[in-house]
Parts: C-alpha cells; sequence; structure tokens
C-alpha cells in the first residue's frame, strides 16, 4: 500500500508557524525596551517594568477574559462597561457601610452573571455576539450613573490597605497586590487553556464550530462559559481598577474594551479564532504598556501619540496573521 | 456473515420537511462484520436517514434498536458514546488543532482533570499506526491532505469503541491510492466486527466494497440486496426507477448528420481566438442546433475555452463572426446581447439563493436581462417554471419550496433552468453533470438533446466522454491548452479515439474541419 505517499504532510516548516505572531510581539516588545533603554537611563531600572504591571494590572486581568472569547471566535464590547460597574457598585456599597468581605462577593457576582446572561442570548437565540454584548456595555455604562453621577471616593481599610501594599525586595523594587492577583489569574487561565477540556473546547469551537458540534463537544456549554469568564475577569479587573484608583466612577474605563481587544490581537491571537495564547495577551498588554511609558518619558509628546502608535501596530499585526496565513481552514 | 442478529435497526422511519418528504416508512438493517452500501439517486433520502439515525434530527415516525434497545439519539454526541460513530463527507474536525487532539478530543486521557498530552499523544500514534499511518501527531491537522484528514476522522471514529461506523461519502474528495487504503482499512474494521454503512456515488466502489445493498428512491425504501446477486445494471435502474433505455434513445438521436447543419452561416464562428497564459489560438465554428463537445483533461484549457466565448476573459486577437457578420465578444454583456448563456463550472457556490424559492431562482437570470422595472407577469413565470420543473423533473415539484430544502442534484437543475429561461442561441455548459447522479444526469443530456433539436447551439464541456460522444454533433479535444483537434462524432468516433488524441495530440488533418 502507499504508505509512502500518505505519510507526507504539505509543509515542513509549520511548526514555527502558531508561534510567529507571539514571537513577533516579543520582538517588537524587545525593541521597543532596548530604545527606551538607549534613550533614557532611568528606563533601565527594573521598576520601569514593574510600574508598566502595575498601571496595567486590570487591563490585564480583563484582556485574558477576553482571550477566551476571541478564541471561540466571538467577541465582548461590555468588560469596560462592567470594569467600571463593578467598581461603582463596590464604591456604593462600601459608601453605604457594607463590610468589605460582603461587598468584594457582590462585585464578584455581577460581571460573570452579565456574562452568563449575554452568553445565553448569544447561544440560544443565534445572535451576533457584538450585537448582545454592545447591548451589555450600553446596559452596564447605563448602571453606572444610574448608581451615581459623580464619582464616589473608597476609604474603607481593606481597599486603602490593598491600594497602598508594597511587596518588594531589598533594593526598592515593588509591586501591588493588584499585579500578584493579575499573575494568579494569568496563570490559571494558561492552565485552563492548555490541560483542560474547557479549554481545548474553546479552541476547537474557534477552528470550526459546526465540526465542533458534530464531533460532540459541548459547544453551546463553552461558548456560555467563555462569556461568563469573560464577565469575571472584568470584575476582577473592575476591583483591582478600585484598588488603584480608590474610587468608583461612572465614566472611567471608556473605551478600554477596544484598548484590550487591541492587546489581545498584539498579543496574536486570532481574531477569527482558534488560535492564541494567554503568554501573547500577556505581552500584548506589556506592548500597550511600554508605549504608554515610552511616551511619558519622552515628555513632549502628546498622549494621544499612544493611540496612533497602537492603531499602526493593530494594522500591522493583523496584516501579519494574514500573511503568514492562518490558512488551516 | 448474516446469521447473527443485526446490531441496528431502523423500521418505519419518516421525516418530512416543510414541502418536502423526505423520508417514507424506510426499513434499514445491518449486521455486525459487514459492509452495507446505501445508495439512491441525489435527493433519495440517504444524508436523511442518516441524520434521522445520528440524532441530528428527529423523526416524525419510525423506531430506532441498537442492539434490539430502542434507541432515540439527541446528536451525534449521545450516538457516539451508544457506539454509533459518523464520519461526514466533509471532513468535520478543527483543522486549527493537532492530529493527536483531533482524534481525542472530547475524551482525552486525564488525571485530575488535566489532559495528559504525553499519552494523547502515544494513544494517537497506536491507533494511526493500526490504519498504517505515521504521521506527525502533534503537527496541525489543516497542515495535511483532505485525504490524511478524512483518514484520521476515521481513527477518531474507529476509537469510540465503535460498533456502527457510518461513512458519508468518504472517497469522494480521495484518489485511487487513498480510496485503496480506505478500503483496506474498511475491510480491517469489518473483520473485527463493526458493522460499516457505507454511503457513495461510485458504482465501482460499491461492487467492491459492499456485502450488502439497501435503495433508496424519493424517500422510500426500494429494497435490500446482496451485492452479489444485484448486478450493476439492475441497482442503476433502481436506482433511477426506469429502464435505461432513455440513455440509448438520445444516443440514436445526436448521430446525425453534421453535413446538414453546417449547410447554413454559422451562429458563432471565431478565428484565432487566444489568450497568453491561458489557451493557444483556436478556431471554432458553431451552428444552429449544434452540440458541440468539448473534451479534455481537467486543466486542458476547456472552460478557458468557453470563458473565451463569453467574454469572461478578452481574447488578445482573432475575428468573430455572429451570423456572418463580424462582431465582438469583449465583455460578457456583450456575449449576452449575441444570445449566449455561460452555465459556468462552480455554479453552486455562484448561483444558487438558498432562501429564495425554486420559482425566484429559476426568474433570477430573466428578469435581471428584463431589468428590474418591468416584473414578469405571475402568470407567465408560473408557466415557464411549471416547464423546466417538468423538462428537468425537479423534486420536489413544487416551485414555492426554498430551494435550500432540495438535494444538491436537483439545486442544479434549478440554475440550468435559470440560464435555459433566459432562451439563449448558443449555451455554453461547464460540466452540467459532475457531482450529479445518473438519473438527473440522464434528464440533462435528454434535455441537451431537445435544445439541439430546438435550434439552440450547444458548447458541451465535459470530462465524461461517453457523455461527450452521446450528445454532440462535433468534438473539439483539448490538450495542454491547445484545440489540438475537431472531430466530427461518426461511426469511427468512439472514446478511444477521442482518448488517442488527448494523449498523443495526434489527428492534426481534422483540425479545420
Amino acid at each position: 500500500m502507499t504508505t509512502g505517499t500518505l505519510t507526507a504532510g504539505r509543509n515542513r516548516f509549520r511548526l514555527p508557524r502558531k508561534q510567529i505572531p507571539v514571537l513577533a510581539t516579543l520582538a517588537l516588545l524587545l525593541v521597543m525596551y532596548g530604545i527606551g533603554v538607549s534613550q533614557y537611563t532611568a528606563f533601565s531600572n527594573v521598576q520601569v517594568i514593574f510600574n508598566v504591571f502595575i498601571d496595567n494590572g486590570f487591563l490585564l486581568v480583563v484582556a485574558v477574559g477576553m482571550t477566551f472569547v476571541i478564541l471561540t471566535g466571538g467577541i465582548d464590547l461590555s468588560v469596560g462597561s462592567v470594569v467600571a460597574m463593578t467598581a461603582m457598585v463596590s464604591a456604593a456599597l462600601l459608601q453605604d457601610g457594607m463590610p468589605a468581605a460582603l461587598v468584594l462577593v457582590i462585585a464578584l457576582l455581577i460581571g460573570p452573571t452579565l456574562g452568563l446572561l449575554m452568553g445565553c442570548v448569544i447561544h440560544f437565540f443565534e445572535i451576533q455576539p457584538f450585537i448582545v454584548t454592545l447591548a451589555g456595555m450600553f446596559f452596564a455604562r447605563g448602571m453606572c450613573t444610574f448608581i451615581s453621577g459623580a464619582s464616589i471616593p473608597i476609604t474603607d481599610g481593606f481597599w486603602t490597605a490593598m491600594s497602598q501594599e508594597r511587596i518588594g525586595n531589598p533594593r526598592g523594587n515593588f509591586v501591588s497586590i493588584s499585579v500578584l492577583i493579575a499573575f494568579v489569574v494569568v496563570a490559571i487561565a494558561a492552565y485552563v487553556l492548555a490541560y483542560t477540556r474547557l479549554g481545548r473546547n474553546v479552541y476547537a469551537i474557534g477552528g470550526n464550530p459546526q465540526s465542533a458540534l458534530l464531533m460532540g463537544l459541548p459547544v453551546g456549554r463553552t461558548r456560555i462559559a467563555v462569556y461568563t469568564i469573560s464577565g469575571l475577569c472584568s470584575a476582577i479587573g473592575g476591583i483591582l481598577l478600585s484598588f488603584y484608583t480608590l474610587s468608583g466612577a461612572p465614566l472611567i474605563a471608556v473605551g478600554m474594551e477596544l484598548d484590550v481587544i487591541a492587546a489581545v490581537v498584539i498579543g496574536g491571537t486570532v481574531l477569527t479564532g482558534g488560535a492564541g495564547y494567554v503568554f501573547g495577551t500577556v505581552l500584548g498588554v506589556l506592548v500597550l504598556g511600554v508605549i504608554q511609558t515610552l511616551i511619558t518619558f519622552d515628555g513632549s509628546l502628546n498622549s494621544w501619540w499612544t493611540k496612533i502608535v497602537i492603531g499602526g501596530l493593530l494594522f500591522a499585526f493583523i496584516l501579519l496573521q494574514r500573511l503568514i496565513g492562518i490558512r488551516y481552514k | 456473515m448474516t446469521d447473527s442478529r443485526p446490531v441496528l435497526t431502523m423500521t418505519g422511519i419518516s421525516k418530512s420537511f416543510p414541502g418536502v418528504r423526505a423520508l417514507h416508512d424506510v426499513n434499514f438493517r445491518l449486521f455486525p462484520g459487514e459492509v452495507h452500501a446505501l445508495m439512491g439517486e441525489n435527493g433519495a433520502g440517504k444524508s436523511t436517514l442518516i441524520k434521522v439515525l445520528t440524532g441530528v434530527y428527529d423523526t416524525d415516525e419510525g423506531a430506532i434498536t441498537l442492539h434490539d434497545e430502542p434507541v432515540s439519539f439527541s446528536g451525534p454526541m449521545q450516538a457516539t458514546a451508544a457506539g454509533v460513530s459518523t464520519v461526514f463527507q466533509e471532513v468535520n474536525l478543527c483543522t486549527n488543532l493537532s492530529v493527536a487532539e483531533n482524534i481525542f478530543i472530547g475524551r482525552e486521557p486525564r488525571l485530575f482533570g488535566a489532559v495528559r498530552w504525553g499519552e494523547v499523544r502515544r494513544r494517537a500514534r497506536a491507533l494511526l499506526a493500526r490504519l498504517d499511518l505515521d504521521l506527525d501527531v502533534s503537527a496541525p491537522l489543516g497542515s495535511y491532505s483532505l485525504a490524511i484528514q478524512q483518514m484520521v476522522a476515521i481513527a477518531r471514529a474507529i476509537d469510540i469503541k465503535a460498533r456502527v461506523l457510518i461513512l458519508d461519502e468518504p472517497t469522494s474528495s480521495l484518489d485511487a491510492d487513498e480510496v485503496a487504503q480506505l478500503f483496506r482499512i474498511m475491510r480491517q474494521l469489518r473483520d473485527e466486527g463493526i458493522a460499516i454503512l457505507f454511503v457513495t456515488h461510485f458504482l465501482d466502489q460499491v461492487y467492491e466494497i459492499a456485502d450488502r445493498i439497501t435503495v433508496l428512491r424519493n424517500g422510500g425504501l426500494v429494497g435490500e440486496y446482496l451485492t452479489t446477486e444485484l448486478p450493476q445494471l439492475s441497482l442503476v435502474e433502481k436506482m433511477i426507477g426506469k429502464e435505461l433505455d432513455v440513455l440509448e434513445g438520445i444516443e440514436e438521436h445526436s448521430r446525425r448528420d453534421l453535413a446538414t447543419l453546417e449547410e447554413g452561416t454559422p451562429l458563432v464562428a471565431v478565428s484565432n481566438f487566444g489568450r497568453a497564459g491561458a489557451v493557444e489560438p483556436f478556431s471554432l465554428t458553431i451552428h444552429a442546433g449544434e452540440v458541440v463537445g468539448l473534451a479534455g483533461l481537467l486543466g486542458s484549457g476547456r472552460t478557458e475555452v468557453a470563458r473565451l466565448l463569453f467574454g469572461a476573459d478578452r481574447s488578445d486577437g482573432g475575428q468573430v463572426a455572429v451570423d456572418g457578420t463580424a462582431s465582438s465578444l469583449r465583455t460578457p454583456a456583450q456575449a449576452i446581447d449575441h444570445g449566449v448563456g455561460f452555465c459556468s463550472e462552480n455554479r453552486r457556490a455562484e448561483g444558487i439563493v438558498a432562501d429564495l424559492s425554486v420559482r425566484e431562482n429559476m426568474i433570477l437570470a430573466m428578469q435581471a436581462a428584463r431589468g428590474w422595472l418591468r416584473p414578469i407577469p405571475r402568470r407567465r413565470q408560473d408557466e415557464l417554471v411549471d416547464k423546466y420543473v417538468k423538462a428537468l423533473n425537479i423534486r420536489p415539484a413544487d416551485p414555492e419550496v426554498p430551494v435550500r430544502n432540495l438535494s444538491g442534484g436537483n439545486q442544479q437543475k434549478v440554475l440550468l433552468a435559470r440560464w435555459l429561461i433566459t432562451e439563449p442561441r448558443l449555451l455554453i455548459l461547464d460540466e452540467p453533470t459532475r457531482g450529479i447522479d445518473i438519473g438527473a444526469k440522464t434528464e440533462i443530456q435528454k434535455l441537451v438533446t431537445q435544445l439541439s433539436d430546438g435550434g439552440m447551439a450547444v458548447l458541451f464541456i465535459s470530462a465524461e466522454l461517453e457523455e461527450v460522444l452521446r450528445l454532440s454533433h462535433k468534438v473539439a479535444v483539448m490538450r495542454d491548452r491547445q484545440m489540438v483537434a475537431q472531430l466530427a462524432n461518426d461511426e469511427s468516433l468512439d472514446a478511444d479515439r477521442i482518448m488517442q488524441t488527448i494523449a498523443s495530440g495526434s489527428h492534426r488533418e481534422e483540425a479545420d474541419r
């Protein structure tokens, strides 16, 4: 029999192919860091990197949730509003004198509940995630202003402790609690995606939902799960943001969903789903953070340059994904 | 092998869709250790029966038993768990995942909830070795050919301790070697006692592998036969439900005198038509009422010739005469003005509007030609549609059914009707019968004959030489993007001679007939 012809693969250089987007992001990050170090002496301080994490810990957590959603080929536009709503609810409840532990539980339930609802609507009514989560976005943002039209400061002892706690080494470098929480979330997410059935089903659905269904995978359950996970990550992100700002404001994190999507895509996750890694998302968030830091260090550039650079990068990465041909379909 | 009890029985199965009765009182049984072919034309109900069996559809009536236990699967997942695995026509795997993962996803070996990747890969390698496949199991499935993907799908199916394996047209995208490989695997599985339900359009394959045949027609059961007791000819008759002499009739018909046809002015005469990189310059005349066959291998330039004649591609040079007067065919619009219609090869992708009814699909081209401001009166629409539904024997014969509910072959007939309604003077048919069953094929061939009798000129492109021979007055042979010969279809012409021409490029002496 002609086993010989049947063993022949079509391409021999596939191994790096899947990793190319992540490697490109890594290279980009190193180049940017190199530019920073060569231009500004203070840039080489490790604390610069730590600060990037401190300033973007909440963004990273939300981006991890978004990675799940985008891996299935979906999108979640509600994340920014859910972050704001979680912070708002926490601030309002704390202001009313509710104990911090109870507030945490309630705040952490709101996001996943909304995510679960949106996931159910998307699955059972077969409606595009774009429009369902857009509705979720308006709803959550509306709830923010419904709770209060103005910013609510947080004076709770637990919150201020979390905000001010520094975990550092003797040389004076430190990170915040938020960064540790973010790392834990990243580690759990990476494990779930690589080693659990839920995670593998996420990739299968992103690859080909029809096939996944015919292979007997729980497509509906998985799809609902990813929006719930994204909601949970947004809720955690909202808590982290309220640690960071010690307040809840109705107009905070406006447009954050777009930053998050940008970070995930720059991190190499394909928008049509099925390919990407949480590690890439970490790199994507770092890229955004380092751009901001570079522009801050420069001092003369308007902060809008951040957006312009991100826009350019996003184009470049989408083109890259096209060019290396995610042609597995 | 028939002494044991059936592993699977389906009794009195009926299933209807809006406007279509897909299955009516069908019985089917499957014994362990047999390959059982399910045969029927497009739309006979094969796919529906399989989908009912695997729980993709509910039954309206009827019962299914597996090992004498009544079962009713809620979906492929449950069916698979019960030991009824299906490999569908299109490979339904995830090309972005690795080969190993595609085999095991959904039932990966785990330790405390964590997938044991090492074990997954090891088992995948072992399983593929059993099928004589040596693949890199951690490579993405998409890096392998469709044939390999099909084998991986089978590997996935048999790993689930399958007792019943359903193969829905698994061979349609495989070449001969790959089919042989597949059959070897099928025999091996059969010998292990697995019952295999095999659906295919290829009759030869049925006789090569199947032990038993069940024939469906129009959603009804025709019968169950042992392969050894059912000659191929009777099988075809049972599938199409009529005697085969219809085909003979067509042949008698078409061997007409070319000379009488060629007396008049040619409808279209092109000389030195060609396009660099696509097809060498050629000359061709087509008369009213003449069927010109275009034979040649895939990629020999057949479609390119059609595209030049339709103006879809522009010729580098040469002259065109329509009705004897110099003219031009530089755009499809000009070609359509001259009464040229072009039914292209991939019409299913290009033409079908699945949500519109049969009637609406059929009148699209005519309506477009009239302009949207002059609607076709409903009575005229109904007349036309009725005529073609009858002429092409479109089933179900209800013009208001959405085209999506029709089988593939019938959808293709609807698209053919769309062009016929515009009453072209020259109709170019590029592979009009590919991928459709023998009944529909016969009907389309019959129609071509009728059309040419009515004075329409037809350029008929087909990879099947018998078909070209049966229909054409004249056969133009393509080879390596050259028109190497034009042969009159007289007694001396047969498939062998065309084949020789394709192979050798000889018979140049007849090229300017």
